[in-house]
């Protein structure tokens, strides 16, 4: 059923009673022409866009627990294409292009709101860095403006002008950044995906990949084997667990990244500002809640929780820009875990295994890779070629030193 | 105004102060209330239940708990800067003078025009902006989000800063007592008579918990009389910290616990030096989680009409605040705890018209209560609809085991669904909670290590399991702590039976039945998330929002979870559990921040010339955590520009000073210490001679370069290294992890001196001529003695030690000065009096940057971790003969392409353009665009020495390109200009000045 302003006065004349399940409860088959493994933004975006783009339909999403359970659900949902390096703008900005399309496209609001991106500088060296990234932006053909203090204060007057230990001096913004409503992505491209005939299987996990002769053969997952001639991983922060089975140690560390919600307010903060003396991010949800995060806690795990000196961090961030916002509550803290690769880029790439793929290394900015990591992953497996935008995006490039690394802090993967 | 009569204070009992009387404002309405009493007591004293409005549809909300719980009394507490949204009423303790406000309604709380919403709330149902405000694109940013945003959120934040403080602490214990009710109390008193060192904690600013709200007799004294003579044992106790108002918010790994003490909420303002709240971090060898248990709703029409209360609640205000909610209540309640109300209405006079019992059959001393009280009794009854307006309730309808409905005039209705065991805290490291059908509720699944959960928190909702949990839980808590315990003998308590019949949700409603009251999720939303397939837990909670309000659904989720389960005919635990995420009630953001705002976020390290430089006027800039001298302005000079030039003329022509002691300095000794140097350093040190200085480069692991500095050898088996300042401490931190994890076996020893030195460049043709002034006679510092790159120690103004290393920055003939960093201050006098006669200028970091862009040294911004050292025109320090880190993967093809951006010198081809770091380069007439970005501007300086601009910059195959023009192009500044490339050293290439 199309969802439409129609749909939706139609369907309230009848109580609601006429809805569909916005995606089949799919049963595991005995195979796919490719099947995808993780039901987060990016394996449902990949299933989509296989079907879509490359017209194959006999696909399924198998998800260990309900899809968006992983980081999808757990992001800041900030989007973004303010790259600095050349491997990756044009793959972000592909990105931002499909998020400004995503809704008519997929016919689910995901509420992509474009309501700017603001970093901040508080040095002359991080103006010049800034500089240096909006023009290399403008470059790529992407939105970046460099602004003074008075018109950072313009856009957000509440922020801390009078004492502040490393007072702002400009800021980088790209007016079209902005947030997307996370879960609505993940069941965005369920629909979309499951309406061309792709199965969304749930509770279903993947515990070992069938090879033979450096082949894949399919997936075992605690519902059976199920056959396919293609296999992707799309895990995100599992993806060292699931790469493991298929006997693959990847360059990849998995950390901690929490994340902040308060309580719901009226309009305060109008754009997503990023501080940039310490580690907190901010923007305000339209439900009203302060959505907020900084650094990861810093030490590997698995487990999907976070521990209290990173909350003060994040907070002592928060209260030096904006001390604004000290009576505000904070509502919940929660935890993901992020696939930190060892240049803070990620890879999307063939393996050794001849028919299994690999899209992992997102670390804490995958979320606004979602739809173009989708197309370039989807657009691999069915050519078996990368796509041009994601060609840098290479598993062998930390061996060859062709390395993406954004923020130079090297093979040091807490860092990124 | 004066303030009215509290009209619905009962005439005696409750344990409020009459003696005393505080004033207070709701909405603008002058009130009345006493000590003891909450917000929410004054405010149903004074006749008022309303309270706030919904979410969504701005449905007038009454006061719906006495708790933390509170899902409806919402208010906006204190104004101006300190206006807190979303304060429940409930946790409020009234103080004189307390100014509140009803949120999201306009223009008042009683006539709501956003209440029309009600009206739409077909279209409003869940998930229903999913579906449509798709189109046209535009619209979403410009009217349909901006609409949303301004009707959803519930209070105002004040948009001035935080005028109150905020402090942090630890505490360490060896018993936690989390929640002091009766099982609390047991505990601590347990735990504490053994010996061990307990901490108690509770959210209330009372102790006592549900005694103080119930008419529960102990040991034969009333609850009251027992709570406060077991507070007062504690309190005698020194062993014990009591600390009320402080709610244990979330468990940690390591038995940490986060603990939001309020010290001065209760106060219109905190006293001077008082901080409004205290974030504890309570390290706990063994906790006892007695946090009680929340009482739930049970869905029907109309439940969210103001005058429905939870039973507990309504017992609360009734005994423990003597405030009467309702004059003529109905009870609805599906289990034995809930008929206390009856016997506590008939104590305080308030009429109890009905008791709707769904059970089929009730034990024979409730229908004698229900007699005795006048009331009419509905056994097997259900209430389906309740109806009422903002003013309050009017009726209830009933639907009577045969069938019928019935209308029953009521002003308030009680409810009692059951008790969902508060186990929050044991699932905030990630445990999930178990279903229990004998209660039909969650309890404790995995505990987190050192946690035990007790009484009501455990289910057991009877007084006397309740106190007997708290002996044996509390004794067994000190065992495990290592002390002995003599378990106390339990006092006596009556016993009490639940008999619960679960009853989620009444069907037949005929008007919106609310599941989560603050969100506004009715039962019909989740039916609709049923039908289109968000049936995991999960997924309803994020559909709907179930749950994902202030109160995070304590009094909803179970419900929620209950209705789907109904819906998806499969059991509860079969559904799901529900999580708890911490906070366990929400926190402020200040209470985390503490101290550290302001000019107190990070530490600010001070130069040992600071106060020196301060009365120079410097203008002093942050690098990192120091400050730092940036140019000294002379009177008469407006701009820095004056400033820096004449600063850098004068270091040029004469002599000048800079404090540099923010430099890393890094005292490695013991007989492998040039080894280990070999190791870190590209080039070699330990063939360095005794008394020499020499520059060396740094790789990481990965082949890029970390850090450059120079080195010292100062004996034989003793260095010191100096870093930038940008790296001092990951250069420490690097050569640590080199010994302890790579070379244990190395014979060395390091420590950071970074702060025990200050150190002064004193640099420019008469730098020796004032050098010489100042040391002590006997020391010879000539060229012959001390040349280049030479190092030694001598004492200065008679008598301090000092080291005196001939090395320079700035390119001129230069020495670094270090002493004591006590001395740094005289020292620095000193230089400028000796200097004075050769025309002595103190300079800042500015002309330091100036003069280094010059002389092409790459620092900062060139070291931009993603540079080689080949990059960077360091590729012939690389060893040939040793190995060191970084060695092999610098080696890799993606490192060694020439055509990799490398250093070079750039001046504007028009000699008066301004250049500006950041700019790209572009070849000339080229297309701007990615694939013709050949590199970027790194650092610029306007070359007093040049009279014009000079920059370095990192440009494809750089060395091999000097002379060829390309553009320096810079949209983000409206920038594009020509610059020629060149070498990047613009004065003395020969390095001649340096070793004059
Ligand atoms: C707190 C936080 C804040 C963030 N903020 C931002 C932000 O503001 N902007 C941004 O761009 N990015 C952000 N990110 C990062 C972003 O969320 C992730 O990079 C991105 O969501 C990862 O891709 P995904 O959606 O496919 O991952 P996920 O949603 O994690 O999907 C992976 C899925 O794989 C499933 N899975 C794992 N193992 C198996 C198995 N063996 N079998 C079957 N299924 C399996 C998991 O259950 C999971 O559902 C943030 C992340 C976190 C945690």
């Amino acid at each position: 059923m199309q969802y439409s302003a129609f749909s939706l006065l139609k369907n309230a004349l009848t109580g609601h009673r006429y809805w569909k399940p916005a995606w089949r409860e799919a049963q595991p088959r005995d195979r796919y022409d490719v099947v995808i493994v993780g039901g987060g933004g990016h394996g449902l975006a990949t299933a989509y866009y296989l079907a879509k783009n490359h017209g194959i339909t006999n696909v399924a999403v198998v998800e260990k627990g309900y899809i968006g359970s992983g980081n999808v659900g757990r992001n800041t949902t900030i989007v973004r294409s303010n790259y600095l390096l050349p491997g990756n703008v044009p793959f972000y900005e592909w990105s931002m292009k499909l998020w400004e399309g995503l809704e008519r496209d997929i016919n689910y609001n995901a509420m992509v709101s474009q309501r700017g991106v603001l970093n901040l500088c508080h040095s002359d060296a991080q103006r010049d860095a800034f500089a240096r990234r909006g023009n290399a932006m403008r470059l790529h053909g992407v939105d970046s403006e460099l602004l003074e203090k008075e018109q950072v204060r313009k856009i957000a007057p509440y922020l801390n002008f009078d004492d502040a230990r490393f007072p702002i001096q400009g800021g980088l913004l790209q007016p079209r950044g902005g947030t997307v409503r996370h879960d609505a992505v993940a069941w965005g491209y369920a629909r979309a995906g499951d309406r061309r005939g792709v199965d969304i299987i749930q509770n279903c996990e993947v515990t070992g990949f069938r090879i033979d002769n450096g082949k894949i053969l399919g997936v075992e997952t605690s519902r059976g084997f199920i056959g396919a001639s293609k296999v992707g991983m799309a895990v995100a922060g599992n993806a060292s667990r699931v790469a493991g089975m298929a006997g693959m140690r990847l360059p990849i560390e998995s950390h901690v990244l929490q994340a902040f919600v308060s309580e719901g307010i009226k309009p305060l903060i109008d754009t997503v500002i990023t501080f940039g003396a310490g580690h907190f991010y901010i923007s305000q949800s339209d439900k009203g809640g302060l959505v907020f995060g900084g650094d990861i806690d810093g030490y590997n795990s698995y487990a999907q929780r976070g521990n209290l000196p990173t909350v003060e961090d994040v907070c002592e961030g928060g209260m030096a820009l904006m001390p604004m916002i000290g009576r505000v509550r904070m509502l919940r803290q929660w935890g993901g875990i992020m696939d930190m690769s060892m240049d803070g880029s990620p890879i999307i790439d063939r393996t050794p295994v001849d028919g299994l793929y690999l899209n992992a290394g997102w670390c804490y900015g995958g979320f606004k890779a979602t739809p173009a990591s989708g197309w370039c992953f989807a657009h691999l497996i069915a050519r078996d070629e990368p796509h041009a935008v994601a060609a840098a995006y290479r598993l062998d490039r930390f061996a060859t030193g062709h390395v993406i690394d954004e923020k130079g802090q090297g093979a040091q993967p807490n860092l990124h | 105004m004066t303030p009215l009569p509290q009209s619905r204070r009962l005439a005696s009992g409750g344990l409020i102060d009459r003696s005393r009387t505080l004033s207070f404002q709701f909405d603008g309405k002058p009130m009345t209330g006493h000590p003891g009493d909450t917000l929410a007591s004054a405010l149903i004293a004074n006749g008022t239940i309303l309270a706030g409005r919904s979410f969504k549809y701005h449905r007038p909300r009454g006061i719906l708990t006495a708790g933390s719980e509170e899902p409806n009394a919402l208010v906006e507490l204190r104004s101006g800067a300190r206006r807190e949204p979303n304060t429940k009423a409930t946790t409020v303790e009234l103080f004189d003078g307390l100014v509140a406000r009803s949120q999201n309604r306009w223009p008042s709380l009683g006539f709501d025009v956003m209440s029309v919403n009600s009206l739409l709330s077909p279209i409003f149902v869940a998930g229903f902006y999913y579906k449509t405000f798709m189109w046209p694109a535009a619209f979403w940013e410009k009217l349909y989000e901006p609409l949303i945003r301004r009707a959803a959120g519930l209070g105002r934040a004040s948009r001035e800063p935080d005028p109150d403080s905020y402090e942090k602490a630890f505490a360490f214990c060896d018993v936690l007592v989390i929640g002091g009710g009766p099982t609390g109390l047991m505990a601590a008193l347990s735990a504490a008579r053994a010996g061990a060192h307990v901490i108690l904690c509770d959210e209330d600013f009372s102790f006592g918990g549900r005694l103080l709200s119930e008419q529960f007799v102990i040991d034969g004294q009333s609850g009251a009389d027992w709570k406060a003579a077991a507070v007062f044992e504690l309190e005698q106790n020194p062993a014990v910290t009591l600390m009320r108002r402080t709610t244990v918010f979330g468990g940690y790994d390591q038995s940490t616990y986060g603990a939001l003490e309020r010290v001065g909420d209760h106060l219109p303002v905190p006293l001077p030096h008082m901080p409004r709240q205290r974030l504890w971090k309570i390290v706990a060898k063994r906790a006892v989680l007695a946090a009680g248990a929340v009482e739930r709703q049970i869905v029907f029409g109309g439940n969210d009409r103001p005058g429905v209360m939870m039973a507990s609640a309504l017992r609360s205000y009734v005994n423990r605040f003597a405030a009467a909610p309702a004059q003529r209540l109905g009870l609805f309640t599906n289990n034995d705890d809930g008929w206390k109300t009856v016997a506590d209405c008939i104590r305080a006079g308030i009429k109890v018209e009905a008791v709707i019992d769904p059970r089929p059959a009730i034990p024979e001393a409730f229908r004698q209560l229900a007699i005795q009280a006048g009331a009419r009794l509905f056994e097997g009854g259900l209430v389906q609809d309740a109806h009422g307006t903002a003013r309050g309730l009017q009726s209830i309808d009933v639907m009577t085991s045969t069938g019928r409905t019935e209308s029953v005039a009521v002003d308030g209705l009680a409810v009692s669904g059951g008790w969902n065991p508060a186990v929050a805290l044991t699932c905030h490291l990630g445990a999930r909670p178990v279903w229990r059908d004998d209660i039909s509720a969650f309890v404790a699944g995995d505990t987190p290590p050192g946690l035990v959960v007790a009484g009501a928190a455990t289910g057991a909702f009877d007084l006397r399991s309740c106190l007997a949990d708290g002996v044996r839980l509390g004794a067994e808590a000190a065992q495990a702590a290592g002390f002995t315990a003599v378990a106390p003998t339990v006092p006596a308590a009556s016993e009490e039976t639940l008999g619960l019949m679960p009853l989620w949700k009444v069907t037949g409603a005929r008007t919106k039945a609310f599941v989560d009251f603050q969100n506004d999720v009715t039962a019909k939303d989740i039916v609709i998330a049923e039908r289109e397939g968000f049936r995991s837990v999960e997924h309803l909670k994020r559909y709907t929002t179930l749950g994902m309000a202030t109160d995070q659904g304590k009094t909803a989720n179970v419900n929620g979870l209950a209705i789907m389960a109904a819906l998806t005919g499969r059991s509860i635990p079969e559904t799901g559990t529900t999580t708890f995420r911490p906070p366990y009630t929400p926190v402020a953001i200040g209470a985390f921040a503490g101290h550290h705002r302001g000019k107190h976020f990070r530490p600010t390290r001070l130069t040992p010339s600071h106060a020196w430089a301060a009365e120079q006027g410097a203008q002093f800039v942050e690098a990192g955590q120091w400050l730092r001298a940036q140019w000294f302005p002379k009177p008469g000079e407006t701009d820095w520009l004056t400033s820096v030039n004449r600063e850098v003329i004068a270091v040029r022509g004469a002599v000048g000073v800079c404090d540099v002691s923010t430099l890393g300095k890094i005292d490695i000794q013991g007989a492998d210490a040039g080894t280990l140097l070999d190791r870190v350093y590209i080039n070699g040190f330990s063939a360095l001679p005794v008394g020499k200085v020499r520059y060396g480069a740094m790789l990481r692991e990965d082949g890029i370069v970390m850090d450059d500095g120079t080195t010292a050898r100062l004996a034989q088996d003793r260095y010191v290294m100096s870093t930038t300042t940008a790296n001092a401490a990951k250069v420490m931190q690097h050569l640590e992890f080199c010994h302890q994890v790579l070379w244990p076996e190395l014979d060395v020893q390091m420590v950071s001196v970074t702060e025990q030195w200050a150190q002064f460049s004193i640099a420019g043709p008469r730098a020796r001529d004032t050098i010489q002034k100042l040391i002590d006679p006997m020391a010879d510092v000539s060229n012959m003695a001390l040349p280049y790159m030479g190092v030694t120690t001598i004492t200065v103004c008679g008598g301090i030690p000092g080291r005196l290393f001939r090395i320079s920055f700035s390119g001129e003939l230069a020495y670094e000065l270090a002493v004591p960093a006590r001395y740094g201050d005289g020292v620095i006098r000193a230089i400028m009096s000796a200097g004075a006669e050769y025309g002595i200028v103190a300079y800042g970091t500015e002309a330091l940057g100036v003069m280094r862009i010059e002389k092409g040294h790459p620092a900062g911004n060139e070291l931009n971790g993603t540079a080689t050292a080949r990059d960077l025109g360091l590729g012939k320090l690389m060893s040939q003969k040793k190995d060191f880190i970084g060695r092999v993967m610098a080696e890799r093809s993606g490192l060694t392409n020439p055509d990799r951006p490398s250093l070079a010198g750039f001046v504007p081809v028009n000699r008066a353009d301004r250049l500006r770091a950041g700019a790209h380069f572009l070849g000339l007439g080229a297309h701007p665009s990615a694939s013709n970005d050949q590199g970027y501007m790194t650092s610029v300086a306007f070359s007093p020495s040049l009279s014009h601009w000079v920059g370095l910059g990192l440009i494809k195959n750089g060395p091999n390109r000097h002379g060829e023009r390309v553009r320096a192009y810079d949209p983000v500044r409206r920038g594009d200009i020509e610059v020629e490339i060149c070498s990047p050293v613009f004065i003395d290439p020969e390095g001649g000045r340096l070793r004059v």
